[in-house]
């Protein structure tokens, strides 16, 4: 099924300025009951991504971080058990696990007089029972928990939303009877960077000659497509040239299929 | 021997007898000169030939108007151009002639038809000399400035100069005599010089000296490459004269330059003032087409012609020495009579004052153009200008039986040539065996350089999006990010690796005829173009070529330059200013033009008639080595030269102590020897053309070395010398480039009149070897015309004639019609089935032998590799097991630990050989199917011989996979071992990841329809639950347990599927699962009971009334029985978790007991396990906690 343009711009519109949290997804649902689940939140995701990194920088000021770390050690002095993070980053509109982050690397900060490791960081919000201080650990897992955009537990939706689609395409190539080589046979042919699959016989698709399959399980929209075409198809072309499907799919549904010759065009 | 002119003209010789005045050269229009012969002839040569083409030129002089002037290589020219200064161009002298093509070319006065100074100087390599002569030059031009009033030839009228400082032995008879002393030998001193001087002063227009657009244009050979590095670095100064002027299109600007000259000289005349604020409108169509004066195009007439005998005469000795060689450039001469059959003089001087003034009139020109064409051998030009020519209404008119000939000609003409040529653009593949890994010294190096190539194109496409445009400098916008890359390979010593990159792309971008087009990206959307089927695309391509291809006639010697992409690379070599990348650059060039250089291109005897595919396939693959050896070549001599190169020519003095000081250094590439050996071979045809390209690039010293004037020297020869066997088309094609170079800037104007051929001879191979290619037709006209773009300058002539004399004949204007494309499209899959269809025919094949050795190869590799795959990867298997082992165990050595393992296994891979051996048989049923597959089309071969050629392809095979293996099988262990020993130690965290990779590869319960929901799906139902139960909760918000339970039974499903679950997915789900009992035994998970539990409420009771026990109880199922990879239980155990159970009440922490019994039942985890859990919690100061382990541990 595919989801046209005007769709996926209706459900962006009514986003809007909403939190990342699961009530608001509800009323996503709600709204837009023909979708599934997995589509809306991909949506969802993707939008407030694009709003996020907008406002990325003012919540990242020296400033900031000291009033929000200040609000939290106040917020928790008061009542250790309501959801102090996750209702401060609804209130100043930023997701809860990017608030949970900054609030954890300025609490290391203090405790350990030193900046905190990036890995350090990320394995405590992976784990947060991993942070020496309970109560701050039990409001990081609330964020983790509820936000539904950013966080270790969405990354790992999408990274297995992705390696789904990939396997559903393998699947489909077999039924096709097309031969080509996966991304971990070219990893183990010592391959810097790799598409899905590399097909060993191009195939004709609308006219199109093509070399090599990417998907993604995200919405092709513009500015994903974008970052997209930047990050990886040029790393791929620069190492396998010719044509490209670049399949950005969410869930069963086949948003664009885009064809891309030597340069994209969109 | 101007006598010899002077008497054939004035006295109306007969033909017959100026050929026996000049004997060699009138004779040898029938008779080949053998090379001794020619070494007599070397003074005839020296300066007859010379002489006689300055003579033309000057005569025909004025009634030329269209087109560039036509450089006449003569010695004497250049002195004047090379050493012009900018006090001279202030002067506002126009001593321009037509000979000063390159370096006149980018001066400011060009002033037609003022023509003049070529005699003036006399030819000296000396430099004071040249000096003399500019500067008596100069002052003479001062002097006569304004004196002289004619600027026609009309004999009578001309005044000879007063200045005579000798008195000349010539009589001051009309024709121009003291020629004769200002045409001395070769080696004629300085002192001549002196006594030369010019008898006659054409009045230039004087011109403005302030134009501000039409700046001193330098050609790129001449760029200050003498600043400070840092200069270079910091500014883009010296960039500049790169950039801005030999940009590929530097013809354009030249002959904007010269347009706007000539309007200027138009002005002027008119008495017009020049704004020098105004710029005078560049024209970037026919520039050099003719005038607007309509008055000048005149009809020539054969009935007007005078004196034919003369002109015959003349033109059969002019003919002889093109048809000689005798002429620096045969195509030079050959546009030089295109442009007297084209001419457009004034019809005035008809009355003709002087008999000699034999070119005066058009009549008389074309008369001469045509019979000269006669002579000339013409048909073998390509289709296009066949056409234009058998069109020619002059011909027909003046010759009918040339015209019947070219008519005849173009019908039977299959060579046609376009002048564009598109080119699909690529990057360069991925190639595992020299990109991988493995080809680094360093991880580091390989990332390094796996961003270094994603920037090199991004370069690459920043370039060729924006270099177009207006106020887009490469050196500004790229050149910090260049040296930014390069400081990076210097760092990781990657500069092999992007030189090689570098080479790979530039052949990729480069290879095709015009550098590969301006730019590859706007090439049209390739979708339109397959939609019009390959009949129409021919017509879009001639239609697009008529629209790109500039019609601006820019002479048939351009100065070297790097059209298209080349400019980019070109640019970013320059911007690099990095001396290590182009060292590691030029090894790349050398070792990619020495292989090119020596393949083998012909594979069989050229029979008639057999094998044409053959002949087709060859021919083209000699384009493709050509054309990419001409690049590479160009290349490389831009880099070889790049650091000797000056703006002007060095005084004498100073190339005196460079010659020294350089003739003590080897060349990077010896180019004599690969000329010396092609010759021998046979093989000019591939090696003359890119030793050309790289030689057009000399620095103005290079050519005086003792090295390169061998080279030069033999190349002269081969131009002089005759080799019967040498296909005529590749001679041509030899003879232009060849032709071209003596005409490159800084390749002195006096060589090819000068050397002394007899100091090299020609060797050659008495037997002609199998790798000979001279006698081999593998060049075409489209090649020709490929590598020496400048020949469709005799065309374009020919086309602005017909263009403007009112188009009678509807001649080279004619309708392309457009196609629309979409009544074509359907055609679009017949294409592909074509491509397809080629792709297969491609492996048609040449021998028998060359087919079972490839196959042998490729079974002898398939072997290695299949071995690879099993045996060894099994070993390697094993080994990890091992390693996992013992890692834990020591954490000591990890180098000794490898060199255990692997000693363990090498013994096994013994086996390998073993299997070697079989294999190949094996493989066999491959074999027999790729010879039936390559020998269908050959002849049919009987059984037995197909079964021989099988069993020596299986003997060669397994020679090949076992001699392989024999010597590497235990390095290979070894290093795939440690391969997986390194991948094995970085994965950070995993516990035993040995045994979660096996339990990965567990497989779906048979009959598994792999239709239970997906794990990105049960991720997220956990996590909604888990949202619930971290809370914040909605009022009322609550768990349905029948749903829950539900889940969990899902989550089963997915966990027993295990075709769409990742290994991420997995320990996620474990964990998150992990957390929800946690949640659930200390009650944070607030279930709703639906009506369904009522009605189970019996069982529910005994299951201690709570349901929890009910969804706790297939956890634990679930963990012990699906779950593939460990479940992190401990986690159960972490502060936070029992932090949950520290806010509860006491009936919550039965739940806790029950799952701590249950871990213990489902062999989760072993109760010291739980107890050290338990202990490490005790430290902690939660009251609660500690009681209640206290009540555990009863």
């Amino acid at each position: 099924m595919k989801l046209t343009k005007a769709q996926y711009d209706e459900i962006a519109q009514f986003l809007g300025h909403v939190q990342p949290t699961r009530q608001s997804l509800r009323k996503l649902k709600e709204k837009f009951p023909s979708q599934s689940q997995s589509t809306l939140l991909s949506i969802f995701s993707q939008e407030y991504q694009k709003q996020i990194k907008r406002t990325h920088a003012k919540h990242h000021t020296a400033e900031a971080i000291e009033t929000y770390y200040q609000r939290y050690l106040n917020g928790v002095m008061k009542n250790a058990a309501a959801p102090i993070l996750l209702e401060l980053a609804n209130e100043v509109d930023f997701a809860p696990s990017l608030m949970a982050r900054i609030v954890l690397e300025r609490f290391l900060q203090e405790k350990e007089q030193a900046i905190p490791s990036k890995t350090l960081i990320n394995s405590m919000l992976r784990d947060p029972s991993q942070i020496p201080n309970g109560v701050l650990a039990n409001q990081v897992y609330q964020c983790t928990v509820n936000d539904c955009c950013y966080g270790p537990l969405v990354d790992c939706i999408k990274h297995a939303i992705g390696h789904e689609h990939e396997v559903l395409l393998r699947e489909m190539l077999l039924e096709k009877n097309l031969s080509f080589i996966a991304e971990d046979q070219l990893r183990a042919k010592g391959y810097d960077k790799t598409p899905d699959f590399i097909l060993e016989v191009p195939v004709a698709v609308e006219g199109h000659i093509i070399h090599w399959i990417e998907s993604k399980a995200s919405f092709g929209d513009e500015s994903s497509h974008q970052a997209y075409l930047q990050d990886q198809f040029w790393s791929y072309w620069n190492r396998v040239p010719g044509e490209s499907l670049m399949l950005l799919l969410a869930k069963e549904t086949l948003l664009y299929v885009r064809k891309t010759v030597g340069k994209c065009h969109i | 021997m101007y006598a010899v002119i002077l008497i054939l003209v004035r006295n109306k010789l007969l033909p017959v007898k100026a050929a026996s005045v000049v004997p060699n050269v009138a004779e040898s229009h029938q008779r080949k000169p053998k090379p001794g012969a020619l070494v007599s002839l070397s003074l005839l040569q020296k300066d007859f030939v010379p002489f006689l083409l300055n003579f033309l030129r000057e005569q025909t002089s004025q009634i030329l108007t269209n087109g560039p002037s036509t450089p006449a290589k003569t010695p004497s020219s250049k002195a004047h151009g090379s050493q012009r200064t900018a006090s001279e161009r202030r002067a506002g002298h126009a001593t321009s002639s037509r000979v000063q093509l390159f370096s006149q070319r980018t001066s400011v006065t060009t002033s037609l038809p003022a023509r003049r100074g070529r005699r003036k100087g006399s030819s000296s390599v000396s430099a004071s000399g040249r000096q003399v002569a500019r500067d008596l030059g100069r002052s003479l031009a001062e002097e006569e400035d304004g004196k002289h009033d004619s600027v026609s030839w009309s004999g009578g009228r001309r005044k000879r100069s007063e200045v005579s400082l000798v008195s000349a032995r010539s009589p001051p008879s009309q024709l121009n005599l003291n020629n004769l002393e200002e045409f001395p030998p070769m080696g004629a001193a300085s002192g001549w010089t002196n006594k030369s001087k010019p008898s006659r002063r054409i009045n230039p227009t004087p011109v403005s000296a302030e134009r501000p657009l039409s700046k001193p244009k330098m050609c790129f050979t001449s760029t200050p490459v003498s600043q400070s590095p840092a200069a270079r670095f910091s500014s883009a100064s010296s960039l500049e004269a790169f950039t801005t002027v030999q940009e590929g299109n530097l013809p354009s600007a030249i002959s904007n330059s010269l347009q706007e000259e000539r309007e200027m000289l138009k002005k002027e005349r008119y008495g017009i003032s020049l704004d020098p604020g105004t710029p005078t409108k560049p024209s970037y169509t026919r520039s050099a087409s003719l005038p607007a004066e309509s008055h000048l195009v005149t009809c020539a007439n054969p009935t007007k012609v005078s004196c034919k005998k003369q002109l015959e005469c003349l033109a059969q000795l002019y003919s002889s020495c093109i048809a000689e060689n005798l002429v620096p450039n045969i195509f030079l001469e050959l546009f030089f009579v295109l442009q007297l059959l084209t001419s457009k003089g004034t019809s005035t001087a008809e009355d003709g004052d002087s008999d000699l003034e034999h070119f005066r009139s058009v009549h008389n020109c074309v008369y001469f153009a045509v019979q000269v064409l006669d002579y000339q051998i013409i048909s073998h030009l390509e289709k296009g200008m066949l056409k234009l020519l058998a069109e020619n209404e002059r011909i027909a008119s003046f010759s009918p039986a040339l015209h019947e000939r070219l008519r005849q000609a173009y019908e039977s003409s299959t060579a046609k040539v376009s002048l564009l040529l598109p080119c699909s653009v690529q990057s360069v593949s991925f190639q595992p065996e020299t990109d991988n890994r493995s080809n680094f010294p360093s991880d580091r190096a390989f990332h390094i350089f796996k961003k270094q190539r994603d920037i090199f194109y991004e370069l690459l496409r920043e370039w060729e999006d924006n270099h177009e445009k207006t106020g887009w400098d490469f050196e500004r916008v790229l050149g910090n990010k260049i040296r930014a890359m390069m400081a990076h390979l210097s760092a990781t010593c990657n500069h092999s690796h992007f030189a090689r990159l570098f080479q790979k792309q530039l052949i990729q971008m480069c290879k095709g005829p015009i550098g590969g087009g301006a730019s590859w990206g706007d090439t049209p959307d390739q979708d339109v173009l397959n939609m019009l089927g390959s009949d129409n695309l021919s017509r879009l391509k001639r239609l697009q070529e008529r629209f790109v291809v500039p019609q601006s006639i820019r002479g048939p010697c351009p100065p070297p330059s790097f059209p298209g992409c080349q400019q980019f690379f070109r640019d970013f070599i320059l911007s690099a200013g990095s001396y290590q990348f182009n060292q590691h650059l030029v090894d790349s060039l050398c070792l990619k033009i020495l292989e090119l250089n020596s393949l083998t291109l012909v594979e069989h005897e050229h029979s008639d008639g057999e094998a044409d595919m053959d002949e087709q396939d060859e021919k083209k693959r000699f384009t493709v080595v050509l054309l990419s050896l001409r690049l590479l070549a160009k290349f490389l001599g831009f880099l070889v030269f790049l650091p000797y190169r000056t703006v002007e020519q060095p005084t004498r003095d100073l190339q005196d102590s460079a010659v020294a000081l350089r003739n003590q250094t080897l060349p990077v590439l010896d180019v004599l020897k690969l000329l010396r050996q092609s010759i021998w071979d046979r093989r000019s045809i591939l090696t003359v053309p890119w030793i050309v390209e790289y030689l057009s690039l000399v620095d103005h010293i290079a050519p005086f070395l003792d090295y390169y004037k061998k080279v030069f020297c033999l190349l002269l020869l081969m131009v002089l010398s005759e080799d019967k066997e040498m296909n005529f088309l590749n001679k041509l094609l030899i003879l232009a480039v060849l032709g071209w170079l003596f005409q490159v800037p800084s390749v002195p104007e006096d060589l090819f009149f000068s050397t002394d051929v007899r100091q090299e001879g020609l060797m050659m191979d008495s037997v002609t070897s199998a790798q000979a290619l001279d006698s081999v037709p593998l060049v075409d006209q489209q090649l020709l015309y490929t590598c020496c773009p400048y020949l469709g300058e005799l065309r374009k002539l020919l086309a602005s004639f017909v263009a403007g004399s009112g188009v009678k004949n509807g001649g080279f204007i004619r309708k392309i019609t457009p196609t629309a494309a979409e009544s074509l499209a359907p055609k679009h899959f017949s294409l592909e089935q074509v491509e397809l269809a080629q792709a297969f025919f491609h492996n048609q094949p040449p021998s028998l032998r060359r087919t079972v050795e490839f196959v042998a190869e490729r079974v002898g590799s398939n072997c290695v590799k299949h071995i690879k795959a099993t045996l060894v990867a099994e070993l390697v298997q094993r080994a990890e097991v091992m390693l996992q082992d013992k890692v834990k165990e020591e954490d000591a050595n990890h180098d000794k630990l490898l060199e255990e393992v692997c000693a363990h296994l090498y013994e096994e891979g013994a086996q390998a050989l073993i299997k070697g051996r079989e294999l190949p048989s094996n493989f066999s049923l491959t074999i027999v199917l790729w010879l039936v597959v390559n020998l269908l089309s050959l002849v049919i071969l009987p059984v037995k011989v197909l079964s021989s050629a099988e069993d020596i392809a299986v003997e060669l095979a397994t020679e090949k996979a076992c001699g392989w293996l024999s010597a590497n099988i235990a390095a290979l262990i070894k290093r795939e071992v440690r391969a997986t020993f390194n991948r094995m130690l970085k994965v950070p965290g995993l516990p035993v990841p040995g045994e979660d990779a096996l339990e990965l590869r567990r497989d779906c319960p048979p009959g598994c329809q792999h239709c239970a929901p997906l794990p990105s799906q049960i991720i997220n139902e956990i996590k909604d639950v888990l949202c619930v139960a971290v809370g914040p909760r909605d009022e009322g918000e609550v768990i349905d347990y029948v749903w829950l339970e539900c889940l969990l039974g899902r989550l089963g499903q997915t966990l027993r599927c295990r075709k769409f679950m990742c290994p991420t997915s997995e320990q996620q789900l474990a964990k998150c699962t992990v957390e929800l009992a946690s949640l659930l035994v200390s009650d944070h998970v607030p279930l709703s009971l639906g009506i369904k539990s009522q009605e189970k409420s019996s069982e529910r009771l005994r299951v201690k009334n709570n349901p929890t026990y009910g969804l706790l109880k297939m956890l634990l199922s679930v963990w012990k029985e699906d779950f593939g990879t460990p479940v992190p239980v401990h986690l159960i155990f972490t502060k936070k978790n029992i932090g949950y159970l520290a806010e509860v009440k006491q009936r919550e922490w039965d739940l806790f007991l029950f799952m701590l019994h249950g871990l213990v039942e489902h062999e989760l985890m072993r109760t010291s396990e739980i107890e050290s859990c338990l202990h490490t919690l005790e430290e902690l100061p939660w009251s609660s906690v500690s009681n209640e382990m206290c009540v555990y541990n009863k």
